[in-house]
């Protein structure tokens, strides 16, 4: 933080309000937000049909969901390449694009709603929603009124873990993503190519803004959690 | 898919790149990084949580509580950024560790340095939410037959939360494995002198290798799914630690 204000408050500005700067940060939060939303409500699904449901192979598909935990960056970038990149058996290539990094995040972040959720609906007291069913309460209803309010400070927390992690992810999108200022270039990939070219004040500045903005946003989840708390059952 | 294309070429170019000295290198790095941060954060971790849940939540258990979260919460690459900027060339102890002969950025103990940082937190995570659950009554009961603090630890606390422990461990070696961004900062990517397994992919890959880069990237996906293994074993048994209430004996009851 001091490297960042090394060249005086004036650099600083200017360096974060450099256009590539600016770009890289919008198309970071943009996207980062556009996956942990996407996550929160797959994440809470699939959470719901592990706990809930019984299927052959379920095992396999609980152990699999910490995967992205367990794979290198990297690999599952080269991954992703090799799936959906200019020789994809599926015919699908999306390098180059912001669809790719949205593919990134989304495999990178998956486990953290997942897992975050899914403690809380085992511990679930399932007479609530037998009451609520008994009283007349279709299954949507149930679910909206009974169940989501409990889940709803584990799937806000999940979100705000997925959020940090989507914010700074660098190795699985620095391969597919092509890295193209104003297009698809991260802010992680961004402060790399600074540091990379010897520009350790910018590389700094920009990562100043990114932790700023993101721990605001972690603050306010937090304020949101903690809300959604205190309607508890 | 990595698989696949490892070994698209067929078995001679995915052995070549087995053989080959940067490769092999990579993995000696990769190894030492690994051999020298797990051990550091398994006992680390465990002091930590021990700190933390006995200690109660003052201040002070706070400020540790949410310097250990750090790593989790920051960019790889800004961590990487930060330790060149406190240990580079030009940084705070960096100025002085180069005039005196010991490199960190740009060298192994540089990359080893990123490592600790970025698996910090796993082993206190595990262990702290055992701590809290198995209470410290067992430890007193311990002191007060007369057993010292390092008999209590060894035959008291420790066997409770090994398997917080060993889920901690295996999380760590995994991180470990797989950090990319911050070591790719750190370690100025020399083949055969400063390159991890992982900047070892890229660095195949950007040179057009692809075959070399899908076979370490094999390497590392069948870690990865050991690891995954490992984790599926270890979880019923850390549950089992975490939610045993019942493990004190009626006596220590009747001791309070």
């Amino acid at each position: 933080m001091a490297a960042s204000l090394g060249g005086g408050l004036g650099a600083f500005w200017a360096e974060i309000s450099s256009p590539a700067a600016v770009a890289a940060l919008e198309l970071t939060f943009a996207l980062s937000l556009l996956v942990v939303t996407v996550n929160a409500v797959t994440g809470t699904l699939i959470a719901w049909v592990l706990v809930r449901d019984d299927f052959r192979g379920k095992s396999l598909v609980n152990a699999l969901i910490d995967l992205p935990f367990a794979l290198p960056t990297i690999v599952a970038g080269l991954t992703l390449l090799a799936v959906y990149g200019p020789r994809s058996p599926l015919g699908v290539n999306v390098s180059y694009t912001r669809t790719a990094i949205v593919l990134a995040l989304l495999f990178v972040t998956l486990p953290f709603v997942v897992r975050s959720v899914q403690p809380v609906l085992l511990e679930l007291d399932r007479e609530m929603e037998q009451a609520a069913a008994s009283l007349g309460a279709g299954p949507a209803t149930t679910f909206r009124r009974i169940v989501l309010p409990n889940l709803l400070p584990a799937v806000l927390s999940g979100a705000a873990l997925s959020f940090g992690k989507a914010v700074g992810e660098f190795g699985s999108v620095v391969l597919i993503s092509g890295n193209i200022p104003f297009s698809t270039e991260v802010a992680s990939v961004h402060i790399y190519k600074a540091i990379e070219s010897g520009e350790q004040e910018a590389a700094a500045a920009v990562s100043v803004v990114l932790l700023v903005l993101s721990l605001a946003i972690l603050v306010g989840a937090d304020v949101l959690e903690r809300r959604s708390r205190r309607h508890d059952a | 898919m990595v698989v696949v294309n490892a070994f698209g070429d067929g078995i001679g170019p995915v052995l070549d790149a087995l053989r080959d000295p940067a490769f092999l290198h990579a993995l000696q790095l990769t190894v030492t990084a690994v051999v020298i941060a797990v051990p550091l954060n398994t006992v680390f971790g465990v002091v930590c949580a021990l700190a933390l849940v006995r200690r109660g939540s003052d201040r002070g258990s706070w400020l540790l509580n949410s310097a250990i979260g750090l790593p989790l919460a920051l960019s790889p690459v800004v961590v990487g950024l930060s330790l060149v900027l406190v240990y580079g060339r030009d940084g705070w102890l960096g100025s002085w560790l180069v005039a005196n002969g010991i490199p960190v950025v740009f060298s192994t103990p540089g990359i080893v340095l990123a490592t600790v940082f970025v698996t910090l937190p796993f082993v206190v995570r595990e262990v702290v939410p055992v701590l809290r659950e198995i209470g410290s009554d067992q430890e007193e009961v311990s002191w007060t037959l007369g057993a010292g603090p390092a008999q209590t630890f060894r035959r008291i606390t420790l066997p409770a939360i090994r398997w917080g422990v060993a889920y901690g461990v295996v999380l760590t070696t995994a991180r470990a494995l797989g950090e990319y961004g911050a070591v790719a900062v750190v370690s100025g990517r020399l083949a055969g002198k400063t390159e991890t397994l992982t900047i070892h992919v890229d660095e195949q890959y950007l040179r057009f290798n692809e075959v070399a880069a899908y076979t370490t990237s094999l390497v590392l996906a069948l870690l990865a799914v050991l690891t995954l293994v490992a984790l599926s074993v270890l979880q019923p048994r850390h549950e089992k630690e975490v939610s045993d209430v019942d493990r004190r004996q009626p006596g220590v009851e009747a001791l309070r």
